[in-house]
């Protein structure tokens, strides 16, 4: 077990000027076998490993990561935490995971910085002020605690908005959930991935898988560039090249992997204190602790690799939040990236077994993936431990696209796909 | 910011004066066998999708131009497009003859079924 973070430890390390500190995980070679692997070591992986070894004894585990743990999708969202969903199966897996974040930076000893600041969801038209009103109609009956409020109220709660009735699409109300919020995503990255290692969890970055190796429909093991490592259970959880991992294993997905984009402005004094997502105009924005504004939009509208996205769909995101939030019309962007996204076709993660024994999936988190990490994990991990999907992720198995189960939020969540 | 080509009437311009609009040379096999489709066959129609780090091929269609739908091969990991062909046909040869795993894998059964026929 690694020595406790606390404000003791704090100050202890202060009089050493801070050179004492430990390593947060190891850097272990890969041994030859392994109980159970998980590929990628994003916060979904992360979390998945975490919850194995604590809540199912799986200590002789192994997370392989092609690059740096959190490098990819877990490093590059607007950390968003919500979870008023239309559909029963996802709020119960998001409201999972919005719970678990409550307490998380207790449980894993590690400030994860969630911030309940409330997520208002903007109502820029009759159509979408009615798609909210149901949204919160079904989450009334899951017992969320979400609620729609009026022009004023979110004039009250985002004073920068722009509360024109008479511009292009104007505020009629918004759906608000006070405890939603953000977090801070590497962090909630380096938690999980030092709560594993303490528990045993082997964390190998730098490590590619180049082959999936099978006897007779059943997982014997992987290939990677660190060598070949035994296994009768992987778990991949590789996000915007699930289809590439999954295509070692002959298992074709119904994914496609698309750029999504955000930026960041220069750092200004607080301004906004909640999260707004207006999903009409397609931007959602936010205020870091450094004070700079995180600001996403939707995604690049055709398949990308790259990492780098379109200006076209930055321009547009941009143009939709000046025309919200007057004010930030001459703020300077400082930074802006992409990460790949695994979009499916009903907008829905895939959670579960596959047509090869052995190998199981945790993909299709498409735009929103950061807030459901712990949950996703918690619910995967009791997955790949007993065989079966755990009762939550069960309607989100691989299988709904051929049975024709779909939990469709393309539209319904109002997310900006 | 892609720059795109349109093979039917020549229009160049960037990516939002054009449509891109998913996956290629997809075949719906209810129109060829109503009565024997099975869900598997269905859903490989609707949702499983070619998503190779690599060449790729896709529809488009020339939104601000003359309107037209075609076909692009276009690289996902440098972005750079290989072609531009019309939407009845297939990749030129030298393009198709480097498509790789379940591209290449569909682009075989399709021409081996065109020869047959």
């Amino acid at each position: 077990m690694k020595p406790r973070y606390s404000v003791f430890s704090l100050a202890r390390n202060a009089m050493n000027y801070h050179k004492d500190w430990e390593r947060a995980w190891r850097s272990p070679n890969p041994k030859t076998e392994y109980d159970a692997v998980i590929v990628g070591a994003g916060g979904h992986g992360l979390a998945t490993a975490y919850y194995l070894a604590k809540n199912h004894k799986m200590t002789n585990i192994a997370v392989v990561e092609k690059g740096w743990l959190g490098g990819g999708n877990t490093g590059r969202n607007t950390t968003i935490i919500r979870s008023n969903y239309l559909q029963d199966p996802s709020i119960a897996i998001y409201e999972l995971a919005r719970s678990l974040y409550e307490t998380l930076a207790q449980d894993l000893n590690y400030n994860v910085m969630f911030s309940p600041r409330g997520v208002v969801m903007l109502c820029q038209t009759q159509h979408e002020f009615r798609a909210f009103q149901r949204t919160a109609h079904a989450n009334r009956l899951a017992g969320l605690d979400c609620r729609m409020i009026t022009p004023s109220e979110v004039k009250d709660i985002v004073p920068i908005i722009n509360d024109d009735p008479n511009c292009r699409y104007p505020i009629l109300g918004a759906y608000y959930q006070p405890r939603g919020g953000t977090g801070r995503h590497d962090a909630v990255a380096w938690g999980y991935a030092r709560g594993a290692d303490s528990l045993g969890v082997d964390i190998i970055q730098n490590c590619e898988v180049t082959g999936i190796t099978r006897d007779g429909g059943k997982v014997t093991g992987l290939e990677t560039t660190r060598g070949t490592i035994r296994t009768k259970k992987i778990g991949v959880v590789t996000a915007g090249h699930v289809s590439t991992v999954m295509d070692m294993a002959g298992v074709r997905m119904p994914i496609e992997s698309q750029c999504l984009q955000a930026l960041v402005s220069e750092p200004i004094k607080p301004v906004i204190d909640c999260v707004v997502m207006a999903n009409t105009v397609h931007g959602y924005m936010s205020q870091s602790d450094k004070g700079e504004l995180v600001i996403g939009g939707g995604t690049d509208p055709y398949n990308n690799y790259s990492q780098r996205g379109s200006f076209p769909a930055l321009e547009h995101t941009v143009t939709a939040l000046v025309e919200t939030f007057p004010i930030i019309s001459r703020l300077r962007m400082l930074r802006m990236w992409g990460g790949i996204v695994d979009m499916t076709g009903d907008r829905s993660p895939i959670i579960g077994k596959t047509p090869v024994d052995g190998l199981f999936v945790n993909c299709g988190w498409g735009t929103g993936g950061f807030k459901a990490i712990p949950g996703s994990g918690w619910v995967f991990a009791d997955t790949i431990a007993n065989d079966r999907p755990h009762p939550i992720a069960e309607p989100f198995g691989l299988n709904r696209f051929a049975e024709g189960r779909f939990i469709d939020e393309s539209v319904a969540a109002a997310v900006a796909h | 910011m892609l720059i795109v080509t349109c093979p039917v009437c020549g229009a160049k311009g960037d990516e939002t004066d054009f449509h891109a609009a998913g996956q290629a040379h997809v075949r719906r096999p209810a129109t060829h066998d109503p009565v024997n489709i099975s869900d598997e066959e269905q859903r490989d129609y609707l949702f499983i999708r070619h998503n190779p780090k690599g060449l790729h091929f896709e529809r488009w269609r020339c939104d601000r131009g003359c309107g037209k739908w075609f076909h692009a091969a276009r690289d996902t990991m440098t972005m750079e497009f290989k072609a531009f062909y019309k939407i009845t046909d297939l990749p030129p040869p030298e393009v198709m003859a480097e498509a790789k795993g379940s591209w290449a894998e569909y682009f075989a059964s399709r021409t081996s079924m065109e020869s047959k026929a």
